[in-house]
């Protein structure tokens, strides 16, 4: 599947929830799902620091398909953080570089991107682009 | 006796508690960040700018006149609200941060020397803790930090064992504004007297709800933000004692705060105005004022008594359910409660009572070194005004057993 293809895939699926907190019970059961990230990648080094909840992005390249860890201590974020993963991983740095990430803001979660939310995730959607950048030049 | 007060002809005193929010009507349980604000405040922003506005002190025009007159009129306001002496001891600032700046600086400067300390506590506000660890690494002093209890009290013979003759000054809250608790300032001022040490009271999270003496409670310097006693935002006071603030020198140059300037030399006007700096903001002092003359009109004792009414009856209904750990448990507390939900972040919690139109604040609320000391990253924290009722505790609660379900 393209990334445009995973994102409508979720667009579609979030439409079935109308009121906010049935969208989040389902948001809490996709971060709850997200396996832990390997204590090797969740090191200060990889830590997004938000001022609400914090994330942790690792990234593998391999056979030049980028793969993204990533774990919070929030649950909804990690809800978001497992979407954003699953949706950019298994592309390669261009793919990704070109990606337009418009899901989030179709199924009505923009708000937890806005700077002024603080939780990490505006970062990290920075950090993907700037992980398959630093990849690409690796080459 | 306190009287009882018709909480809801007050709730139609402030319109913006009949907005709603995603659909549900708004629950705003985060006054301890901001309060809002009653309709008489706003007029009197309105009214000033549309019937009074001139530049004030140095105007013989009629309107210049009246507007200085009102800003004055404001000054005794404040003055007669905290019970202070004189208007000479209130200086208008932008709000508690600024007024606790100007004392790092003016006092700081004046009166610190390497070696001495100054004594602050682990449950202080950001703002009672940067700017004396700036004045720090100018001075090279010491902050001395007062422990806290289980019950997240002062540890009063904690503080004793502090004071000492390198002490210079005592800088503490009145009210935690994490955990709630009421200090006994009164007892805490004259513990430090008797070493002839000053104290400054940060009563930010205080003079909204419950009646604050100076008389009484004989603080040397004493600070709060309008827009946390429905007021405007951008404005503060500075209480300190007229022997005091004699002694201090001016903390911004400018306008307003001379009596004569020439190019060699500057005499400083006298008090406060020496320590107003530039245009003083003459609209939010008389919409501050108008404020504390709504709130006199219902008595600071008979809120104090309603919100202790909000504060036990959730503080009862939230032990009780499951998982739930309140911060903060002095007998003397005033309607802040600070908790956590069995390992729900409080991210999480946060965004859902959102989500259900309830307003908390959530993270570590400005008191980082509090939050270490409790060993946890956040809290939510959920503060009651006197416009919020028993309902609205009832769907904060019902709001968090529906959400700790969830997970
Ligand atoms: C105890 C305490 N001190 C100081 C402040 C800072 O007030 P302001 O931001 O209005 O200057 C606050 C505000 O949150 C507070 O709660």
């Amino acid at each position: 599947m393209t990334i445009n293809e995973k994102q409508d895939q979720i667009v579609e699926t979030f439409e079935e929830y109308t009121d906010w907190m049935d969208k989040y019970a389902y948001l809490i059961e996709i971060g709850n799902n997200l396996s832990p990230l390997d204590p090797k990648s969740k090191v200060n080094q990889n830590l997004i620091e938000g001022c609400q909840s914090r994330v942790w992005l690792d990234a593998e390249y391999t056979n030049g398909i980028i793969h993204f860890m990533a774990e919070s201590d929030a649950v909804i974020v990690k809800g978001i953080v497992s979407l954003l993963i699953d949706v950019v991983s298994g592309h390669t740095p261009d793919e990704i570089l070109n990606t337009d990430l418009y899901f989030i803001d179709k199924i009505g979660l923009k708000e937890h991107l806005s700077p002024t939310r603080a939780n990490g995730l505006l970062a990290m959607v920075k950090q993907i682009k700037l992980y398959a950048l630093a990849f690409k030049t690796k080459g | 006796m306190t009287e009882k007060l018709d909480i809801k002809a007050i709730r139609n005193d402030f319109p913006i508690l009949s907005r709603t929010v995603y659909d549900r009507p708004l629950i705003y349980l985060d006054n301890a960040a901001t309060t809002q604000k009653p309709r008489c405040v706003v007029e009197a922003i309105e009214h000033v700018y549309y019937h009074q506005n001139a530049n004030i002190h140095r105007g013989v025009h009629y309107l210049s006149q009246r507007a200085t007159e009102a800003h004055e009129t404001a000054r005794a306001t404040v003055r007669d609200f905290i019970h202070a002496t004189s208007s000479n001891e209130i200086v208008f600032t932008r709000g508690t941060t600024e007024a606790i700046n100007l004392l790092a600086t003016s006092y700081g400067e004046t009166f610190c020397k390497e070696g001495d300390e100054i004594i602050i506590s682990a449950m202080e506000h950001h703002a009672n803790i940067v700017p004396w660890q700036m004045l720090r690494d100018r001075k090279g002093i010491k902050l001395k930090i007062v422990p806290l209890t289980e019950l997240g009290e002062l540890d009063i013979p904690a503080f004793e064992q502090l004071l000492s003759g390198r002490t210079k000054l005592v800088s503490l809250a009145h009210v935690s504004n994490v955990l709630g608790t009421i200090n006994p300032v009164k007892e805490i001022i004259e513990k430090a007297h008797a070493h002839n040490i000053p104290v400054l009271i940060d009563g930010a999270q205080a003079v909204s709800h419950m009646p604050v003496d100076m008389q009484q409670i004989d603080a040397d310097f004493y600070v709060f933000s309008g827009h946390k006693i429905y007021g405007p935002n951008g404005i503060g006071v500075l209480y300190g004692k007229e022997k005091w603030l004699d002694m201090l020198p001016p903390y911004h140059g400018g306008g307003e705060m001379i009596a004569h300037v020439t190019f060699e030399k500057t005499i400083f006007a006298d008090l406060p105005f020496k320590f107003e700096a530039g245009t003083p903001d003459y609209v939010g002092s008389v919409a501050l004022a108008t404020a504390m003359n709504y709130l006199s009109s219902f008595g600071m004792e008979n809120i104090a008594a309603y919100e202790n009414d909000l504060l036990r009856d959730a503080t009862e209904k939230m032990m009780k359910i499951d998982g739930m750990r309140i911060y903060g448990t002095s007998p003397r507390k005033s309607s802040v409660i600070s908790f956590l939900v069995n390992d729900i972040h409080p991210f999480d919690m946060g965004t859902l009572l959102d989500k259900l139109g309830i307003a908390v604040r959530t993270g570590h609320h400005c008191a980082m070194p509090l939050m270490s000391a409790l060993g946890i990253d956040g809290t939510l924290r959920a503060s009651f005004a006197f416009y919020n009722t028993h309902e609205e505790i009832d769907a904060l609660i019902a709001g968090i057993e529906r959400i700790t379900k969830m997970f």
